[in-house]
């Protein structure tokens, strides 16, 4: 009979190793690094002394050490903060790439053409990415919404990325804020205007066109009076990378009646069996419901990464403004993560709804760390919280700091919070039904994130939920 | 089609069956009665593969193959079918979802090809409607809020939708007002079979007005004492399980 433990182990498929090209600055930080960092993206003067104004503030920051994980310090003059565009080395077929890599591929139902792309296969004709995406792009421009990389925006649309830019996470915020500030290579920008629905799914673009990620990006996301959009970050496909920091902002800005629902799925290298290796996420994640009646969604799966460290947060300024956080975080192995969210109630009537659900395996150490702030102003705001953690074997471990802080009496702030573990009974319940151990893990687990997965655009879903599968799949037997 | 020789098993180094030999035919119906502690939620546990229980001595065959040495969904896709006295409750997975992913594993072990979701939910109606149940319970989470009766029925519509060779009922009465357990022994009756063996573990004679054996055996203390045709529990009803102590030690001195 197998104990949970047993299989949840599953090797990470390799991602992409890709070769540095020579276009790199000499490793350290300096105001001439960002300087050059500024001049070689030709940018207009205002971006290069925000920059230099995030990175005399990062110098007077220490780097901060509250957080439920462990890490040795990073020395940051040892990082590259700037490097050309890479290029991954072009394959032939599908037959030169890694068979593992396909089996991943496979299991996670990734399509035969989308397959080839994300293993650096130079595709042919029959499916032409170019063409797709110029497609995508005329469609979205045709609804008048903008979406283009940050540098892009910084050339064709700098009255807004200044007006916007950092109007969320300012450079001051915090030490991981102030040095993406200072040195941000790229990222992405996105604009709808008044009363647009935005005609697609952001993700369908995303997964056409292959977004590099780079090790500090940058994401706007400004939605007007009455506009939607869903935007999704990230892939179920394991993504390698070599750098090992990752410190990312993301900024939503959304207006009066305007929607902004964000979904990621996040499956970068999480290091070996014992630890070694794994990307260390540490990422600013914030929007603002400026107007009435906005709302702000943040969906989270987070498989990947040695440690994830971030809180996507919502304020709730315009009246009747809603923020929604809800995550899935898995830890096995040694992985660590410590998020959460912050809902911050500043105007009347605001609710928030935090769903939370982190499942431990083996060493992985899970922490729940939330705030809810309601304002004196804030009359009669509503905060629903409910944390669950789910724990597979007997090393692993999951913790729970909720922070609430209530300053009016009008407000009603609600908090539930549970721990279970997949039992023995649950277990011998599914195989003694013809359910092998793997599937009924997998059964399990799923059970569990179901409130969370159904906040995913309905393909994510599929694959977050298969996603976890293979996350947490071993040897059975 | 099942064969016990001298099973004796232990939990937590505690000895709860010292010694049990059965023998059950195809298309046999056996219940097994005893008092609370005799081992008989044990047995039915043990067969299935529980892994919380240890055998310690003794062999049982199914077919002919050592059961003892199979994986409890090895046991499950070669037909063995046991029916919770405590149905668990698994959140968040649907009903129907569930028991897709289990038919479908036992049909791949049987060589046949899987449904697909139209087909199974077609098949699914169907059974719901022979063991009465109600529609909605193929939305709701397995067991999940569930009254006593309805885990209870939810077992026997998983058995009606599995089609086990053998099926062991752990206590199915228990916890049933006479409504539902005339539903559930309905549900159980229609499965009767020449091919199909039964194995009802029961405290009390009242089920057995309902599904009727064509054996019954008496379990006390990790032991069958007594075997005999359905008359037998007749018997215990009126006398109690104290009468056939007492008779079992009267015959003893």
């Amino acid at each position: 009979m197998n104990k949970p433990d047993s299989f949840i182990q599953q090797e990470y498929k390799y991602g992409f190793v890709t070769p540095m090209e020579v276009d790199t600055l000499p490793k350290g930080l300096s105001e001439d690094v960002i300087r050059l960092i500024s001049q070689k993206k030709n940018e207009p003067s205002f971006m290069l002394e925000w920059r230099l104004k995030a990175y005399r503030h990062w110098l007077t920051m220490k780097e901060p050490s509250w957080s439920h994980v462990h890490y040795p310090k990073i020395d940051y003059q040892d990082i590259i903060y700037y490097s050309a565009p890479k290029k991954k080395p072009k394959l032939n077929s599908l037959e030169e790439v890694d068979k593992e890599l396909l089996t991943t591929f496979e299991k996670l139902g990734i399509p035969l053409e989308e397959q080839k792309r994300l293993a650096g296969v130079a595709v042919d004709a029959v499916f032409d990415s170019v063409s797709v995406a110029t497609t995508f792009k005329e469609q979205l421009s045709k609804a008048g919404v903008i979406f283009c990389s940050f540098s892009e925006a910084v050339q064709n649309h700098p009255d807004l990325i200044q007006k916007y830019l950092g109007s969320v996470v300012p450079y001051t915020d915090n030490f991981y804020a102030a040095l993406n500030a200072a040195v941000f290579s790229d990222g992405s920008f996105c604009y709808i205007p008044k009363g647009v629905r935005c005609p697609m799914e952001l993700s369908t673009y995303f997964r056409i066109n292959a977004a590099e990620t780079g090790q500090f990006e940058r994401t706007l996301i400004v939605a007007e009076e009455g506009s939607y959009v869903s935007y999704l970050e990230g892939c179920s496909a394991p993504l390698r990378d070599t750098n090992q920091l990752h410190a990312a902002v993301v900024e939503l800005v959304a207006q009066e009646k305007a929607s902004i629902k964000y979904s990621t799925v996040q499956n970068w290298y999480s290091g070996d069996k014992e630890g070694k290796g794994g990307i260390y996420n540490f990422v600013t994640k914030r929007g603002k419901c400026v107007g009435r009646n906005s709302k702000i969604t943040w969906t989270q799966v987070e498989t990947g990464s040695a440690i994830t460290w971030k809180y996507p947060s919502v304020i709730l300024i315009g009246d009747d403004s809603v923020g929604e956080f809800y995550s899935v975080a898995l830890c096995n192995n040694y992985q660590q993560a410590d998020t959460g969210t912050k809902m911050i109630h500043v105007g009347k009537n605001t609710r928030s709804t935090i769903i939370s659900k982190g499942i431990s395996a083996r060493h992985g150490n899970n922490t729940y760390r939330g705030l809810v702030k309601v304002l004196p102003k804030a009359q009669n705001a509503r905060n629903y919280t409910q944390c669950d953690s789910l724990l597979l074997g007997s090393d692993c471990a999951a913790n729970t700091f909720p922070y609430i802080e209530v300053q009016n009496n009008s407000s009603k702030v609600g908090h539930e919070a549970s721990t279970s573990k997949i039992s023995d009974e649950q277990l011998f319940y599914c195989k003694q039904r013809g359910i092998s151990s793997e599937n009924a893990v997998n059964m399990i687990v799923n059970g569990f994130c179901k409130e969370v997965f159904r906040n995913l655009p309905m393909e994510f879903a599929v694959e977050a939920s298969k996603l976890l599968g293979v996350s947490l799949e071993g040897s059975v037997g | 089609m099942l064969e016990i020789k001298n099973l004796h098993v232990s939990i937590e180094g505690v000895q709860i069956l010292k010694g049990i030999s059965l023998k059950i035919n195809k298309g046999e119906v056996h219940a097994v009665m005893g008092p609370n502690g005799s081992g008989k939620s044990t047995l039915a546990k043990v067969l299935a593969g529980d892994p919380a229980y240890t055998v310690t001595k003794g062999e049982v065959l199914f077919e002919g193959n050592n059961l003892l040495k199979m994986e409890p969904e090895m046991r499950a896709r070669e037909g063995i079918f046991l029916a919770f006295q405590y149905p668990v409750e698994i959140p968040g997975v649907s009903n129907t979802y569930f028991l897709k992913a289990a038919l479908n594993e036992v049909r791949v072990a049987k060589g046949l090809p899987e449904l697909d979701a139209m087909e199974f939910l077609e098949l699914f109606n169907k059974k719901l409607k022979q063991v009465e149940m109600d529609q909605t319970l193929a939305h709701r989470s397995v067991n999940e809020s569930f009254s006593g009766g309805e885990k209870k029925r939810n077992e026997i519509l998983q058995m009606t939708v599995l089609e086990p060779r053998l099926a062991i009922l752990d206590e199915t009465d228990s916890g049933l007002d006479i409504d539902a357990l005339k539903i559930v022994a309905a549900g159980v009756n229609q499965l009767r079979s020449p091919d199909r063996s039964m194995m009802v573990v029961t405290h009390y004679q009242r089920l057995l007005n309902y599904i009727v054996p064509d054996f019954v055996h008496v379990l006390l203390e990790g032991r069958i004492v007594k075997s005999g045709s359905k008359d037998l529990a007749l018997q215990l009803e009126r006398e109690g399980y104290d009468g056939v102590k007492d008779s079992l030690a009267s015959a003893k001195s």
